[in-house]
C-alpha cells in the first residue's frame, strides 16, 4: 500500500520544530564543550604531546569528539522524542493515525538522526576554528556520520520504547554510551594500550565506529575499514530487528 | 443499508486477566448519534480505543464502512476521529499546529482553509497561535476536537466529552454535534451525563461490565421504561395516609402536603381515576396537581441496579 508521506512530515516537522525551539541549549551547548575538550587537550596538553600516527593531537580527537557527541545526542534525541509521547499521552493520536511503524519510525528517528547529524557538523566547524582540518575521504565522513546517526537513533528510539521513566531514558546514554565512547578510542588510538588492554577495547562496539571514522578523516584506523563497516552495518541490523519486533508484538505501545 | 460501523464478538482480557469486554456486537447506523452509557469501568472506552486502534482485540472483528480495522487498518482509521478522554496535548505547540499536524498524520495534504474553518466553529481562532501549555481545560478540550475534525473525519468519537467542561461548552459542543450530523458525520459518544444522550442521542446503548446490556432508539427507550409520576399538592396537611389509600403505591412528601403517585404511562389502566374518586371521598382535597415523566437519568440508574 502507498506510504502514509504527509505523517512522516508531519512527525518529522513537529520533532525538528522541538528541536528548534530549545536551539539555543541544544546547539550552543555541543559548540561549548567541543570548545572545552580543545582547549584542555588541544592547547594545554596537546602541546606536550607527541603526534599519534603523524597526526597532531588536536586534530586527532576531532573524529571521537564528533562520535562522542553523535551517539549521545541520537540516543537522547530519538529516546525523548518517542518517550514523551507515551508520557504525556498524546501517543494516542499516533497510533489511533492510519500510519504504518515504517512511517513513524522514519518520522522520529529520521528527526533524531538530522538534528545529531547536525550538531555533529557544527562540532566540526567549532573544531575547524582550533585546528586545521583534514579530512582525506570527505564522502566516507559523511557516509560514516549517517549512518551511526541513524544507528543509534533507532537505537534511541528502542531505548525511549522501553523506558518507563525518565531515569531509564538516562541510564543507558550515561552508564553503558558515554564509558564505551571514552573508552573505544575517542582520545587515543587503542594500540596504544597494553595488549591485554587492545583485547579487551574490541569488545566494544564503539571502537569500530570511532575507528572507522577516524579512517574516513585521517586514512588510518586501529582496525580496518572494512570491519568497521561490516560491525556498524551489524549494528544497525540489530535495532531494525528490535524495532520491527517492538511493532509486532506492540510491546509497550498497546495493550 | 450497510452500517457505517459494525461489531462482532468483540471480546478483550487485559494481560492483567481482566475481561474488559464480552462477546459485544453492536452495528451503528450512517449518520446517527449513539449514546453509550455505562458507570465507569464498564468498557466504554475500551470499545473506542479497540475501534480507533489504540487497544489490541483479543478476538472479534470491527468494521469501519466495510474495511477491517486490523487488515484494512489505513482506510478505516482515516474515517474516524477521535477525541480521547483524557486532556493530552503538547503543551509547547501552538493551536494552530497541532491541529495541521493533526490533519498531516492521517495522510490529508495541507488545508489552511478548513483548518481555519474548524478553528472558528471551536471559538478557537483568536487562540490560534497560543501554545497548549496557555490555554485553559475548556479550551484544551476544544482543541482536542478540532484535532479530531481536522482530517474531516465520517465517524467522530466523543469520548466522555463534556467531562468537566462548563456550560457554554457544553452547549457549543451539542451545536457542533448536530451540524456534523446535518453533514452526514456519524457521532459516537460515552457519557456520564444523561442528559446528554437525552438531549442529542438518536441511539442509547447501555453496557455494564463489558456487556452491552441494550440497545434502543431513544424515544422508544424512554416510551418503554418511562415512567409517570403524579404529584398532587394537599389543601390541608396530612399526617399519614388514611388506610383506605394505604396499599395503592402512594407517598406522602412535601411535610404531608403532597402526595406522590407512581404510573406506568404506557398500562392500559393507570389507576387515576380510580385513585382521584378514592381521595374525594375520603374527603382529601387538592389545590393544584402536575405529571413528570421519568428522565433517561432515572431509566439509567434503574437499568444498572437492576442488572446488577
Amino acid at each position: 500500500m502507498a506510504m502514509n508521506w504527509p505523517a512522516v512530515r508531519a512527525i518529522y516537522v513537529f520533532e525538528m520544530s522541538r528541536f528548534l525551539r530549545t536551539a539555543t541549549q541544544s546547539i550552543l551547548a555541543p559548540v561549548i564543550s567541543t570548545s572545552l575538550y580543545f582547549v584542555v587537550f588541544g592547547a594545554a596538553i596537546g602541546s606536550r604531546m607527541t603526534m599519534v600516527d603523524e597526526v597532531p593531537y588536536g586534530l586527532f580527537i576531532v573524529p571521537g569528539l564528533m562520535m562522542l557527541s553523535l551517539l549521545t545526542q541520537s540516543i537522547t534525541n530519538a529516546s525523548f522524542g518517542i518517550y514523551f509521547p507515551r508520557f504525556a499521552g498524546t501517543i494516542y493520536e499516533i497510533l489511533s493515525a492510519p500510519v504504518s511503524p515504517v512511517e513513524v519510525v522514519l518520522g522520529f528517528v529520521g528527526a533524531a538522526a538530522s538534528k545529531s547529524i547536525l550538531i555533529g557538523l557544527i562540532i566540526l566547524a567549532t573544531a575547524a576554528l582550533f585546528v586545521p582540518l583534514r579530512i582525506d575521504h570527505p564522502v566516507w565522513m559523511l557516509a560514516f556520520l549517517l549512518l551511526t546517526a541513524v544507528t543509534f537513533s533507532l537505537f534511541g528510539f528502542v531505548i525511549g520504547l522501553w523506558a518507563d521513566g525518565f531515569e531509564k531514558l538516562q541510564l543507558v546514554p550515561l552508564l553503558i554510551i558515554t564509558p564505551l565512547t571514552f573508552l573505544g578510542g575517542s582520545f587515543y588510538a587503542i594500540e596504544m594500550l597494553p595488549p591485554f588492554w587492545y583485547t579487551v577495547s574490541l569488545l566494544n562496539p564503539v571502537v569500530y565506529l570511532i575507528s572507522g571514522f577516524r579512517w574516513a578523516f585521517f586514512g588510518q584506523a586501529d582496525v580496518a575499514i572494512g570491519v568497521s563497516l561490516a560491525m556498524t552495518l551489524l549494528f544497525l541490523a540489530l535495532c531494525l530487528a528490535a524495532v520491527t519486533y517492538i511493532f509486532r508484538t506492540g510491546y509497550r505501545l498497546k495493550s | 443499508m450497510q452500517p457505517i460501523l459494525s461489531i462482532k464478538n468483540l471480546s478483550k482480557t487485559y494481560a492483567s486477566g481482566l475481561s474488559a469486554l464480552a462477546e459485544v456486537d453492536l452495528d451503528i447506523a450512517r449518520g446517527e448519534i449513539f449514546a453509550l452509557l455505562g458507570p465507569n469501568g464498564a468498557g466504554k472506552s475500551t470499545l473506542i480505543n479497540i475501534i480507533c486502534g489504540i487497544v489490541t482485540p483479543s478476538t472479534g472483528t470491527v468494521t469501519v464502512d466495510g474495511h477491517d480495522i486490523l487488515r484494512d487498518y489505513r482506510a478505516a482509521r482515516a474515517m474516524i476521529g477521535l477525541v480521547p478522554q483524557e486532556l493530552t496535548t503538547d503543551a509547547f505547540e501552538t493551536v494552530r499546529k497541532t491541529v495541521s499536524f493533526s490533519r498531516g498524520l492521517f495522510g490529508l495534504p495541507k488545508n489552511p482553509d478548513h483548518i481555519e474553518r474548524v478553528l472558528r466553529d471551536l471559538s478557537l481562532w483568536e487562540k490560534r497561535d497560543s501554545r497548549m501549555m496557555q490555554l485553559s481545560g475548556g479550551m484544551k478540550r476544544r482543541v482536542l476536537i478540532a484535532k479530531a475534525l481536522a482530517h474531516e473525519p465520517r465517524v467522530l468519537f466523543l469520548d466522555e466529552p463534556t467531562a468537566g467542561v462548563d456550560v457554554e461548552l457544553r452547549q457549543d459542543m451539542w451545536r457542533l454535534v448536530r451540524r456534523l450530523r446535518e453533514q452526514g458525520v456519524t457521532v459516537i459518544l460515552t457519557t456520564h451525563y444523561i442528559e446528554e444522550a437525552e438531549e442529542m442521542a438518536d441511539r442509547v446503548g447501555v453496557i455494564r461490565k463489558g456487556r452491552i446490556i441494550l440497545v434502543e432508539e431513544k424515544a422508544e427507550l424512554m416510551r418503554k421504561l418511562g415512567r409517570k409520576q403524579l404529584t398532587l399538592h394537599l389543601q390541608t396537611q396530612l399526617i399519614e395516609l388514611p388506610e383506605s389509600l394505604a396499599d395503592r403505591g402512594l407517598e406522602l412528601t412535601g411535610g404531608g402536603r403532597e402526595l406522590v403517585y407512581t404510573y406506568d404511562s404506557q398500562g392500559e389502566r393507570t389507576g387515576i381515576t380510580r385513585l382521584l374518586n378514592e381521595l374525594a371521598s375520603s374527603g382529601i382535597t387538592f389545590s393544584d396537581l402536575q405529571t413528570r415523566q421519568s428522565s433517561l437519568e432515572d431509566i439509567f440508574v434503574d437499568l444498572v441496579r437492576e442488572r446488577a
